[in-house]
């Protein structure tokens, strides 16, 4: 395993390991109730640990879109309710989804490929693959996995609060009144919106993690190395988010 | 017994190992020293299976490592404990729980069971009281215990330590060196242990093999090892002014025996 993090190769060369290694994920597990522990220490790491920031962000996405609507709309004809219609749709197909994780892009990518990196350098995922455990399946499985589950918890949690942050914003600015917002949350509700949203947000997961994890998993050298393979999670991560982001929208809304 | 036949081991045009062969037995501490450079951990990495060699082949009770595919070199891999320079302990996890992570990993023992083993080999290694306690807590010769009580904890086959005194103190190093030894007789283990350390070499140089620009300089034990006339190996030995000392002395020595 070492030589193969040695070997450098253009982009094909890491295309093809990183599918390798996405592959290598999803094998038999040596015991089901350690990959199980695992994951959910991961579930906490990734999920819990980000709901505050989520929750900031969103609420602020939300409350910046409906002062932001509303001051468009009042040049216009176009009634104020409109304003609670265009934020949730805004936030349930777009902000909520994308925003979310181009943050998390940034806070779990960069931790979970800081942490592999700092294992590797360590010598703690040598000492895993002397004892016989597939590490590409016990320590990349399991962050796939979580984020796979709970970054679309994160999304839902993202709208809700945009959702609100924006009826807030509305009510206190006097722009929009809540009765207003309300009326417009409820107009036109269309249930596959929420399954685009859980789907970009399972998507994007699975990106941001994966990614991450690839930086992390193959990094080599010096502290200073771990750093860079941390600045590449995120900005490899990050473009892909945003270019999956275009291909399910236009998959999806066709 | 793990026997290394003519390993070879290059990165590129770089050529590290040139051509490797030795026997190293069960019950015995067997060493690999030489020069930063010479080889040393990429030999070791190649046994252990961390590294494929270019050519050469590594047997583990006659069965050849190098050609198993990925599920029998994890068999192997179950009967074997390595310890690591830097302790290589899972940060997340306490003493006890690094201990006990093979066991969780592999065996299928009850929760109690599994706490007893893990309790007897910390009790071995001389590590009491340290079981709540994270790597980031403990001093450099307890994470090398911790790393040894984890290598022992399957009852493995074969030992191999990286470097085991780097980074400790004379003392706390001839503590380590002690431990290993008395591991390495009383479970009738297969170890291999890679340093630089003259003080190692002389408390537990069973078989010694000196490596030197990835050849094998010479090969022998620890009473044999001040009797060779290899250049290589006398200039390893007595690297230190008192050693040098120690050498013209012996020199002296000899041409006064020589003269008689």
């Amino acid at each position: 395993m070492a030589e193969y993090i040695h070997a450098s190769g253009g982009p094909l060369f890491h295309i093809g390991r990183y599918i390798l290694m996405v592959k290598r994920c999803f094998v038999k597990p040596e015991r089901a109730a350690m990959y199980w522990k695992e994951t959910l220490r991961q579930m906490a790491n990734i999920g819990v640990g980000s709901v505050m920031i989520i929750i900031l962000i969103s609420f602020f996405i939300g409350a910046v879109s409906t002062v932001q609507f509303a001051y468009n709309l009042s040049q216009s004809m176009v009634p104020m309710y409109y304003v609670g219609y265009v934020v949730k749709e805004s936030m349930i197909l777009e902000l909520a989804p994308t925003i979310s994780c181009l943050i998390l892009a940034g806070k779990v990518g960069s931790n979970l490929s800081s942490e592999l990196g700092t294992m590797r350098l360590t010598e703690q995922i040598d000492a895993l693959e002397i004892m016989g455990v597939n590490t590409i399946s016990y320590l990349i499985g399991p962050k796939i996995a979580a984020a796979i589950t709970m970054i679309p918890l994160l999304v839902v949690v993202s709208a809700l609060t945009g959702i609100w942050g924006g009826m807030l914003a509305g009510d206190l600015t006097g722009y929009v009144s809540g009765v207003d917002y309300t009326q417009g949350i409820l107009m036109n509700f269309v249930a596959k919106n929420i399954y685009i949203m859980l789907t970009k947000a399972a998507v994007f997961g699975f990106i941001l993690t994966s990614i991450s994890c690839y930086q992390g998993f193959y990094a080599y050298g010096s502290s200073i190395e771990i750093g860079k393979a941390s600045t590449r999670a995120v900005v490899l991560s990050s473009i892909m988010v945003l270019i999956a982001d275009f291909v399910l929208a236009w998959m999806l809304l066709n | 017994m793990i026997e290394v036949k003519d390993v070879h081991k290059s990165f590129g045009s770089q050529h590290v190992l040139k051509g490797v062969s030795s026997l190293f037995e069960a019950g015995k501490n067997n060493l690999i020293i030489g020069k930063s450079g010479s080889g040393k951990t990429v030999l070791l990495k190649c046994i252990v299976g961390l590294l494929n060699p270019t050519e050469g082949h590594v047997l583990f009770d006659g069965k050849d490592y190098v050609a198993m595919n990925i599920e029998q070199k994890n068999e192997i891999r179950r009967e074997l404990g390595m310890l690591f320079q830097g302790g290589a302990l899972f940060d997340s996890l306490t003493v006890e729980e690094n201990v006990r992570f093979p066991l969780d990993m592999f065996t299928k023992m009850a929760m109690s069971d599994k706490k007893d083993r893990v309790n007897e080999v910390l009790k071995r290694v001389n590590l009491v009281n340290a079981n709540a306690k994270y790597p980031s807590q403990l001093s450099g010769g307890m994470q090398k215990r911790t790393g040894i009580a984890r290598a022992i904890v399957m009852n493995p086959k074969y030992l191999f330590c990286d470097e085991p005194n780097s980074g400790l103190d004379p003392q706390t190093s001839i503590v380590i060196d002690e431990l290993i030894m008395e591991i390495t007789e009383e479970y009738k283990i297969t170890t291999i242990t890679n340093t630089h350390d003259m003080n190692s070499v002389i408390t537990n140089g069973d078989k010694i093999i000196f490596l030197h620009e990835g050849n094998k300089h010479w090969e022998g034990d620890k009473i044999s090892l001040f009797e060779s006339d290899n250049k290589e190996l006398i200039d390893f030995i007595f690297a230190s002014e008192f050693l040098k000392e120690a050498r013209d002395a012996r020199h002296k020595k000899l041409l006064s025996n020589l003269s008689k």
